[in-house]
């Protein structure tokens, strides 16, 4: 519908019908309104994005194809070509994956548009994510792997990090120089991640490594101390990116996916920053940049309170500690989504606690269903317009050692291109 | 959605009632102000298309019945069902609902849609944006 309004005059109002948004909207329409945001409120900033996935999963054939293993090459190909499709080889439950609450937020396991589109659709896909968005770089991530983990073959979590570390480094990055990527570890076997870290340490594209939280692995084992020396050396940070199991015998009391969710995306973190601390890894490894993603940020202060009230009565269980954890915390990083924020005096108060203004990175987990705008970090208003800069992109181009250079087009060619039409 | 200049509010005829009620819902860029349409049973109500919750496009998402907690008798739980007549429009960006006709939050009535006027005269639905 597209009509004049009956005034008869010269200002005649323009009227657009627009869409439903729905799975196969384009990326630029779903995120019409958030290029509008950028264009008032941040359209200047240089903005990074630490954590977004795309929707690899209808690339996973090109992945299967990669693995190294003849057996496990075919198994994979064989379920692709089957019953499994997207999820071969994977560990995720497909019944259990209620992201999109019954299809009500369709971008969660969207399927983009790209027909007639030159390039490799995830490329396509991800640039006009961070085109709507105003982003200056993404790191992406596989969503399917995040719960591999807790894959019960360890070999199978070995093939799926090799094939998909190359499919991302030789297929995808190199792309778009806008596109980044943190390396996969299949940290249930520490040896095949060293070999990775010493075979892409030097890839730029590569600007850190990720470890998948959601996982039974005490990260203060000296089974990983090698692994993190090599990682100490890179200077590259190591990310714990975190994620949710409904198979936790703890969590399977909860009914509701949102239950399940809004405590398993905090629990796996929290695990692994106390056995980080109390075991005094950065006294051992004191230059190691620790970066935990996907955890919001109230548990923070929950968390180094909890330690640095017991730490203080029982020394004697952390005595490789020379200060609080709560000071070991604030020399750690933390990107911002799923960033709680229904009450803001509270996040204001936890990002005093732990020094957001230079240990806070944005992170947008597009396509995900909680996924953040820019704006949530640009709306806040007891931020200085400094503490935004840096959490929007600053701090991330400092860890990540990123040129802090403008990369993406003005967001008004982007709404001019694509002027929203669902 | 352009930044919203402050002005006066003026009349603009959308269209015919009888044609437009069989749609149950219209969204539409007026230079630039984005209203959602919504046409249930007799009643019609229009709500801008900017979500209370991070400006999202809210009118663009789904129409899906509203979820009730069925209880039982001696406080047992009677599990989740639909609700035989009331619907929501569900922000596509996060999934906030707002009922269709009251534009408030299920759970938190103070979190709304903003309303835009609506009237119906001599057969033409007219905005006042
Ligand atoms: S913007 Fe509407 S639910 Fe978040």
């Amino acid at each position: 519908m597209t009509q004049k309004s009956d005034d008869g005059s010269s200002s005649a109002p323009e009227i657009k019908e627009l869409e439903q948004i729905g799975r196969r909207s384009d990326t630029r329409d779903v995120l019409n309104h958030a290029t509008h945001q950028a264009i008032a409120q941040y359209e200047d900033y240089f903005i990074v994005d630490i954590d977004a996935h795309v929707s690899e999963d209808q690339f996973w054939g090109e992945v299967l194809e990669l693995i190294d293993n003849d057996v496990w090459k075919h198994i994979g190909l064989d379920q692709f070509g089957s019953f499994g499709g997207g999820n071969a080889l994977l560990n995720l439950a497909p019944g259990l994956s209620q992201q999109s609450v019954g299809g009500r937020i369709g971008h969660q396991g969207r399927r983009e548009p790209v027909e007639g589109v030159a390039g490799h659709p995830f490329v396509t896909a991800a640039r006009r994510g961070m085109d709507a968005l105003g982003l200056d770089y993404q790191v992406v991530f596989p969503s399917a792997m995040l719960v591999l983990g807790m894959h019960p073959q360890d070999e199978v979590e070995v093939v799926l990090a090799r094939a998909f570390n190359r499919w991302l480094t030789e297929v995808v990055l190199p792309q778009d120089d806008r596109l980044k990527g943190l390396l996969y570890l299949p940290f249930n076997t520490p040896e095949v991640c060293e070999e990775l870290v010493e075979k892409y340490k030097d890839d730029d594209n590569i600007i850190g490594f990720t470890v998948c939280s959601t996982r039974n692995n005490p990260v203060h084992s000296d089974v990983y101390s090698k692994l993190y020396s090599m990682i100490e050396a890179t200077d590259k940070p190591l990310a714990f990116h975190s994620g949710y199991h409904w198979g936790d015998p703890s969590f399977a009391q909860l009914n509701r996916f949102l239950s399940m969710h809004a405590l398993s995306f905090t629990h796996y973190n929290q695990i692994h920053v106390t056995n980080w601390i109390i075991n005094a890894m950065p006294e051992r490894f004191p230059k190691i940049k620790m970066l935990w993603v996907e955890s919001g940020l109230a548990w923070i202060p929950f968390l180094a309170q909890r330690l640095d009230h017991e730490v203080l009565m029982r020394p004697s269980e952390a005595p490789g500690l020379t200060k609080l954890p709560s000071e070991y915390m604030r020399e750690m990083w933390y990107t911002t989504q799923p960033m709680e924020r229904t009450d803001l005096g509270m996040l204001e108060a936890t990002m005093k606690f732990f020094n957001a203004e230079t240990q806070l990175l944005y992170s947008s987990d597009w396509p995900h269903w909680d996924w953040d705008a820019p704006s949530t970090i640009s709306n806040l208003p007891f931020l200085s317009e400094q503490a935004k800069r840096n959490i929007l992109g600053l701090n991330a181009a400092k860890l990540f050692n990123l040129d802090a250079t403008r990369k993406r087009p003005p967001a008004q060619q982007t709404l001019d291109e694509r002027p929203g039409v669902s | 959605m352009a930044a919203q200049n402050i002005k006066p509010l003026r009349d603009v005829v959308i269209g015919k009632y009888d044609q437009l009620r069989t749609r149950e819902r219209v969204v539409l860029d007026i230079d630039g102000k984005e209203v959602g349409v919504y046409f249930e049973g007799d009643e019609v109500r229009a709500w801008l298309n900017v979500c209370p919750h991070g400006g999202g496009p809210v009118c663009q998402g789904k129409i899906m019945p509203r979820t009730v907690h069925n209880f039982l008798p001696g406080g047992k739980s009677g599990g989740l069902g639909h609700h035989e007549s009331e619907r929501n429009i569900v922000c596509p960006w996060h999934g906030y609902e707002f009922g269709i006709l009251s534009g408030e939050h299920p759970i938190k009535s103070d979190v709304k849609l903003i309303a835009v006027p609506v009237r119906i005269s001599d057969g033409d639905v007219i905005l006042s944006v």
